[in-house]
């Protein structure tokens, strides 16, 4: 019992533990809420361009910085609210398919990032914390805009809760009912990427999906309401940011990798249940 | 932010004039004119890709005509908040996580404005319309767990808590069994004596000829429209199907070659 209890207590010894630990249940959390209406509205790979395409916003606002990384968060910030809405734009009025379009933009904005954080020396360092994040981390500061964008973005989804549901079960509906719907689009994208931005530190652009995606796509097989179906993505993410830590702590693994593993491991075991229970 | 348009006094629900509305270079409607009166029931036949669809987005203010417009009871219908749009089953995401109730609360959006949460009021009125479509018991079940024709029933009572008085159906019997059509044509029978304004897209010409006050008979243009016993004669049915119609020889039995249930070019963008 003693060596459990100094086994869960050793690493939270450590202030950036503890810093790590929160980051990691509020990205949850927040990733998890906006997650399920990604999943719900088959945004996977919206979500997933969305993240790497703002590589090169956090490259130039690191370059201009002189490699300081206190400011990085406003400069995701800002450039996933205008890739978030110019891909939306562009998927809508495109002549190519809608994936097509979104891919080309993503990968073309990927690289461009890429080619701009090669320019400085040390860049395979800088560029791996960008991609696959480094929650362990991250500053009180940090923290605090976090929990600040976070909260905003749960009291968002609280407040437009019904009309986000309505349009994204039945955008026909939604119209007759003369419901704001490119207004209510638009706000979905930018709390997604809201979202993004927030989630940065955490796992980093090239894991984000899975923050936004395998909590929500776990609860959606073990529940058949929309509410429960936030909660309990919210449980799974939190125990996963959790668990992941723990395990990075001890296993010497990479923090955004381990939380994204157990994330997994949880959609696996629901998926597996559920084909056991058998249809 | 939610408009809501008051209706003018002595003008009919519905009034299409010279409605014209093209996709993609291809003419979906061309000069459509027609009204209704008040708790009508009215058939819109055709064959597939006749328009019916996109007919009734127009009529529902979700898609723009190029050409004619379309008033409910004296205004646009884009300021309008009591029609009700009731999807064909097959476009539907049935595993989407909400119970039935959920589903007709949805209809209370508008009327509940933004950032208002669902009163005691609003339940009442949901569960209402749950007892009108006999759907009560079956409130807290998942949407895939009701059959066809209750799910069909879900979505009347939807609009029914929707406060719709013009309810566009979109192929509601199709697909469904004898019992669980009877009970959806029983609705329509009460919606009427509640003065809604029913239009219902069907291929089925026998119940358009029994259970529907008027037929609308269409294809691009519009055929003919008056009692079924004056629009449902060969003249017009070959006008309107064409080829596909094939009149069995000295006798006025039709044979329509048209058994294809989906794929309306109302449904493209």
């Amino acid at each position: 019992m003693d060596t459990l209890i100094s086994f869960l207590i050793t690493p939270l010894q450590y202030e950036f533990m503890q810093r790590g630990m929160l980051a990691a249940v509020l990205v949850g959390i927040v990733c998890a809420v906006v997650g399920t209406y990604v999943v719900l509205r088959g945004m996977a790979f919206f979500g997933d361009a969305l993240a790497h395409t703002i590589l090169p916003g956090i490259a130039l606002g690191y370059l201009v910085s002189g490699g300081a990384r206190d400011t990085l968060f406003w400069w995701a910030l800002g450039t996933a609210v205008v890739a978030g809405l110019g891909i939306g734009a562009i998927s809508k009025n495109s002549q190519i398919k809608e994936d097509t379009a979104i891919g080309i933009i993503f990968a073309g904005m990927f690289a461009l990032g890429i080619a701009l954080i090669s320019t400085v020396r040390n860049y395979a360092v800088d560029l791996s914390h960008f991609l696959f994040g480094d929650v362990l981390s991250v500053s009180t500061q940090s923290l605090w805009l976090i929990l600040i964008f976070g909260g905003l973005i749960l009291l968002t989804v609280f407040a437009f809760y019904k009309e986000f549901t309505t349009l994204s079960f039945d955008p026909v509906l939604a119209a007759t009912l003369r419901l704001p719907v490119g207004l209510l689009n638009n706000l979905l994208l930018t709390l997604i990427a809201v979202t993004v931005a927030v989630s940065l530190q955490t796992v980093g652009v090239a894991l984000m999906v899975a923050m936004l995606v395998t909590p929500a796509a776990t609860a959606y097989l073990l529940t058949h309401r929309l509410s429960h179906m936030m909660i309990l993505a919210a449980i799974f993410a939190v125990l996963s940011g959790v668990i992941g830590l723990y395990l990075s702590f001890y296993l010497s693994i990479a923090s955004g990798a381990a939380i994204v593993l157990t994330a997994t491991l949880f959609f696996m075991l629901a998926f597996g249940w559920k084909s056991l229970k058998g249809v | 932010m939610y408009p809501n348009t008051h209706h003018k006094p002595n003008q009919p629900i519905l009034d299409v004039s010279n409605l014209t509305v093209r996709y993609n270079g291809r003419v979906a409607l061309e000069d459509v004119t027609f009204h209704l009166h008040e708790g009508e029931r009215v058939a819109v036949v055709g064959p597939n890709g006749a328009g019916k669809i996109t007919l009734f987005k127009v009529v529902a203010g979700v898609l723009q005509p190029q050409i004619g417009e379309v008033n409910i009871y004296g205004s646009r219908p884009r300021g309008h908040v009591c029609i009700g749009y009731i999807p064909q089953r097959s476009q539907v995401d049935w595993a989407f996580p909400v119970s039935v109730a959920d589903v007709v609360m949805m209809g209370r959006s508008a009327k509940l404005g933004p950032l208002n949460w669902p009163r005691k009021k609003d339940w009442d009125t949901v569960n209402h319309a749950l007892e009108t479509v006999e759907l009560s018991n079956l409130a807290s079940r998942q949407i895939s767990q009701l059959s066809g024709g209750q799910q069909q029933r879900m979505f009347i009572a939807r609009a029914l808590a929707q406060e719709a008085e013009l309810m566009l159906m979109d192929e509601p019997l199709t697909g469904l069994d004898t019992p669980s059509q009877d009970g959806i044509l029983n609705l329509l029978d009460r919606l009427k004596q509640e003065k809604v304004t029913v239009m219902v897209a069907t291929h089925d010409l026998d119940q358009a000829a029994s259970h529907f006050d008027r037929i609308l008979l269409l294809n691009h243009r519009l055929v003919a429209f008056g009692e079924p016993a004056e629009v449902l004669h060969t003249d017009n049915l070959i006008s309107a199907y064409g080829g596909r119609l094939k009149p069995v020889d000295g006798q006025n039995i039709l044979n329509i070659d048209d058994c294809c249930e989906e794929g309306e070019d109302g449904h493209a963008h």
